[in-house]
């Protein structure tokens, strides 16, 4: 069985971690910070294998959390509490004796991407490195890079794991990667920006990718990563930059938003009508579709827009409102972006993508 | 065929005389019997007389190329414009080189023309070697210059010295202490660090090139003088030793030792002379490495105390703060909080949370000093007022122009609540929030400190019930402009809206959500420094198991 799965098992049953993980919801989701910590340091008093509560517990109730919070059976206040406790939780079970490890490996600094405050799949790896023996920095969430750069310069890690969940910071995490690689020192990455499959971990030219904690540090005890070339430079990756469309829209994403803002008044009447925080929501929507547009652009990718239209579409049902402004904005926008080709093509891309979950949306509400 | 005019070394077919020709000239008939010499393939060759089998008096790589020529047997007068012209031959013969130009004739004879180009040879092998080298340095250089971590620096030179100009190298760094910091790298392996309790003046040159002066040449050492800690395991017999001191820029950067195996070729003097091109490089590289962690060991020193605490749960309440200044690339500015525990258990904690006018480096060393002017009152921190007026007092008679606005906040645990004293002084309200998510503002007000002769301010008392927050901030995170549509302000109605969903949250969270949303709100532009402290009583009457204390205390 070991064979076909790179990973390894966890030395738990599963049973138990079942178990493990419903009592650890039910305090997290309840914000009982005292459960939550009597769950996980009572496991490790128990034996299980700190890595299994770390990654099959923890880590696996984390993403209920984000699964219960995307579908609106948490608020945005339990989900943030749910998070904190979490936190805790790993903070404690980092000083059980269970979890006591000696520094054996070299040094390996963790740290979030610019901009990046989901912390908690940063931690948890830290922590894993930690118990198999690695002497671990640990930054936190979003650190800028020129204070990653300067911790680089003043240790001697033998690699950065850096981490990103949001598709939109992968500008800033390829500004990261080739600022590290740059000062000699290998970049894995980890984390759902890169994708399911690694493809953006590939296409900004990390060192490494692993879809997850154990794997990331399965991959750092092989052997060292590659020393990278000094010479490789961001537009090395991305050639398709020099046409400037993500350094225009990007410049100029304000105004941008501002235009189409107004112009979705007469696009979209029903806006009139919203309340303040109602309007600022909607522009807030608009800045974030812009973000995600100019991440495509900068990734060169569309299916990216795409995607996070269908998503959105999908979040805003679960909360009863209908995605139906998503299509004029977006027709607004090509309108505004009509000398720009590649955003054009990805406008296109994504109206056409999301035209049948607005189908079923409006058929689900009739 | 064979033509008596041919033996004698005349081609009077075409009335020239291959006597006269610049090359040495071999013509092998079909049959592969040397036909046809000159002059000077008599010199070149002197076994080649006609009538030998060819491939008998030529050297190999000849007469390899001649069978290959005739391989398709003899030609006929059409095709040779169809083969596709053979590529030069070329190899020694004796100790010179030539290329070997075949022309085919029709009867399937052969003429070889030998071209010499020894010189061309050697000056294409000195080009090729400087390219190489000046690619090398380049390649050193880039890699050198990209980083200021020593170890990293000594990691890389050895490594490049391993790969071009030895079998073996070692960086060995000066050292202040007992033990000599040594990493070793075998030509195709990776570098590796140890440190070796070794006297640098018992090796012959490595005492001098480790102190820098006086300056030093490369130095021979005996190969069997070698300490065996010089010497990497495995690496079997070792015959030449080389010592280059690394130059640094007026300190030392320590020395490059480069090893090469007993057999193979030793050290010429235009790679000793290589070597020290590369070492200069590498030295450059290692003194800055070294001055820039001088330099950075002293900044943290400094910064230690400058840098905002990390907050945790004391005696029962709930503290967090974060600080973002205004520069990325600094740690520390304008504005600062701090936490000092009572100094009797069950007396209020004293929170404060302040802004000095102006951002950076300067700023952040005035907060230093008013922090420690406020962690000196801590005695009368009972009275917020007497606090404020010391502190205004000690500014006036600073020399220091600039003032500060700040909060000062005494908390403590009483039952399941939080017992709250409140004064501000010139500062943003600080924010309660309720259970129910109304969001209150704290009843005081007070004038700003250091700027007039009094700081009169008013201090309100409050009770906070669990799950129930106070929010300190500086004026960063309001008048952070932004906003989807852009040139708005943050605001203290959206402020107070967030926390109204903030209701019941744990301190640290609320913390992150309002940091989160002001620097989204923010995007890409300008920012002032940013600071938010969070009080909270817990939700439920179990104390935090994170503050390093143990399940015991609550579970026994």
């Amino acid at each position: 069985m070991s064979t076909r799965t790179p990973h390894r098992p966890p030395s738990a049953a599963a049973g138990t971690v079942r178990r493990l993980s419903e009592e650890l919801w039910s305090a997290v989701s309840t914000a009982d910070e005292h459960t939550a910590t009597e769950v996980v340091l009572g496991a490790l008093d128990n034996g299980v294998d700190p890595e299994t509560v770390l990654l099959d517990v923890i880590a696996a109730v984390q993403g209920r959390v984000g699964e219960e919070w995307a579908a609106n059976r948490l608020s945005v206040a339990q989900e943030h509490a749910a998070t904190a406790i979490n936190e805790r939780a790993v903070a404690a079970l980092s000083r059980h004796p269970a979890a006591r490890t000696a520094p054996t490996r070299g040094r390996i600094t963790v740290a979030c991407v610019d901009g990046e405050w989901h912390a908690l799949p940063a931690r948890l790896f830290a922590e894993v490195l930690s118990l198999r023996g690695w002497h671990v920095d640990y930054l936190g969430a979003q650190v800028p890079t020129p204070h990653l750069i300067a911790h680089l310069h003043r240790t001697d890690s033998d690699a950065v794991a850096l981490s990103s969940s949001i598709a939109t910071r992968l500008p800033a995490a390829h500004a990261a990667i080739t600022a590290c690689q740059a000062i000699g020192v290998p970049v894995l990455v980890g984390g759902a920006a890169f994708g399911p499959d690694g493809r953006y971990a590939f296409l900004l030219d990390a060192d490494a990718w692993a879809p997850d904690a154990r794997a990331a540090a399965d991959r750092l005890a092989r052997g060292p990563l590659p020393r990278p070339r000094p010479d490789h430079q961001q537009l090395d990756d991305l050639p398709h930059l020099a046409d400037q469309e993500y350094t225009l829209i990007t410049r100029n994403s304000a105004s941008l938003v501002r235009s189409v803002f107004t112009a979705l008044h007469d696009a979209f009447p029903a806006l009139r009508t919203y309340s303040e925080a109602q309007r600022e929501r909607t522009a807030e929507d608009l800045a974030h579709i812009v973000e995600f547009l100019t991440t495509a652009l900068y990734l060169g990718d569309e299916d990216l827009f795409a995607g996070f239209l269908t998503w959105t579409a999908q979040i805003l049902t679960a909360r009863g409102v209908p995605a139906h402004s998503l299509p004029p904005a977006l027709t607004l926008l090509a309108r505004e972006l009509k000398d720009f080709p590649r955003a054009t093509r990805a406008l296109d891309h994504g109206a056409a993508a999301l035209a049948p979950v607005n189908r079923t949306a409006a058929e689900s509400l009739s | 065929m064979v033509s008596t005019q041919a033996q004698t070394g005349v081609g009077a077919e075409h009335g020239a005389s291959w006597d006269d020709a610049p090359y040495p000239v071999l013509v092998a008939d079909a049959q592969d019997s040397v036909v046809l010499r000159n002059d000077a393939a008599t010199v070149l060759l002197p076994g080649a007389h006609p009538g030998t089998r060819f491939a008998d008096v030529v050297p190999g790589w000849l007469a390899e190329a001649h069978a290959a020529v005739r391989v398709p047997g003899p030609r006929t007068g059409q095709e040779p414009d169809a083969e596709p012209p053979c590529p030069p031959l070329s190899g020694t013969i004796g100790e010179r080189s030539f290329e070997a130009h075949p022309s085919v004739r029709a009867d399937g004879a052969v003429t070889w023309w030998l071209i010499d180009d020894t010189d061309h040879v050697l000056a294409r092998e000195a080009l090729d070697m400087e390219r190489r080298r000046t690619a090398f340095l380049a390649e050193a250089s880039s890699m050198l210059l990209s980083s200021l971590n020593l170890g990293r620096c000594m990691d890389v030179t050895a490594q490049l010295a391993a790969e071009h100009l030895a079998d073996a190298a070692l960086v060995i760094a000066p050292t202040h202490g007992r033990r000599l910091p040594v990493v070793t790298c075998p030509r195709g392996g990776g570098p590796s660090t140890s440190h070796e309790s070794a006297d640098p003046d018992e090796v012959p040159g490595l005492g001098e090139a480790l102190r820098g002066f006086p300056p030093v040449p490369s130095r021979w050492i005996d190969p069997s003088s070698a300490p065996a800690w010089m010497v990497p395991e495995d690496f079997g017999t070792v015959g030449s030793i080389v010592i280059t001191p690394l130059p640094g820029h007026g300190v030392p950067a320590g020395a490059l030792v480069l090893l090469r195996r007993s057999g193979g070729a030793a050290f010429t003097d235009s790679e000793e002379v290589f070597a020290r091109l590369f070492a200069a490089r590498a030295g450059a590289a290692m003194s800055a490495a070294r001055l820039y962690a001088e330099q950075t060991s002293i900044t943290d020193v400094l910064m230690r105390e400058l840098l905002p605490p990390s907050l945790h749960q004391i005696s029962g309440v709930d503290y967090a703060g974060g600080y973002r200044p205004s520069a990325d690339h600094e740690r520390i500015g304008g504005d600062f909080y701090d936490v000092h525990p009572a100094a009797v258990e069950g007396d209020a904690s004293l929170i404060t949370l302040g802004d000095v006018c102006g951002k950076g480096l300067e700023a952040a060393v005035l907060t230093g000093k008013i922090r420690n002017t406020l962690h000196a009152l801590l005695p009368l921190a009972d009275d917020h007022q007497r606090m404020i007026s010391l502190l205004n007092t000690a500014l006036l008679n600073s020399h220091h122009t600039r003032f500060v606005t700040l909060v000062l906040a005494s908390a403590v645990r009483e039952g399941s609540g939080v017992s709250l004293r409140l004064t501000s002084a010139g500062h943003p309200t600080p924010l309660i929030i309720r259970a129910d998510g109304t969001v209150e503002e704290a009843q005081t007000r007070g004038t700003l400190v250091g700027a007039m002769p009094h700081a009169p301010a008013r201090t309100t008392a409050l009770t906070l019930a669990p799950g129930e927050s106070c929010v300190l901030y500086t004026d960063g995170i309001t008048e952070a402009e932004g906003g989807p549509l852009g040139g708005s302000h943050f605001g203290e109605q959206r402020l107070k809206r967030v926390l109204s969903e903030c209701a019941g949250m744990p301190s640290e969270s609320i913390v992150e959500r309002v940091q989160m949303l002001a620097s989204q709100w923010i995007g890409r532009g300008r920012h002032d420094d940013m600071a938010v402290v969070v009080i909270s009583a817990p939700r439920t009457h179990h104390l935090s198991a994170v503050n390093g204390h143990t399940r015991g205390r609550f579970t026994a």
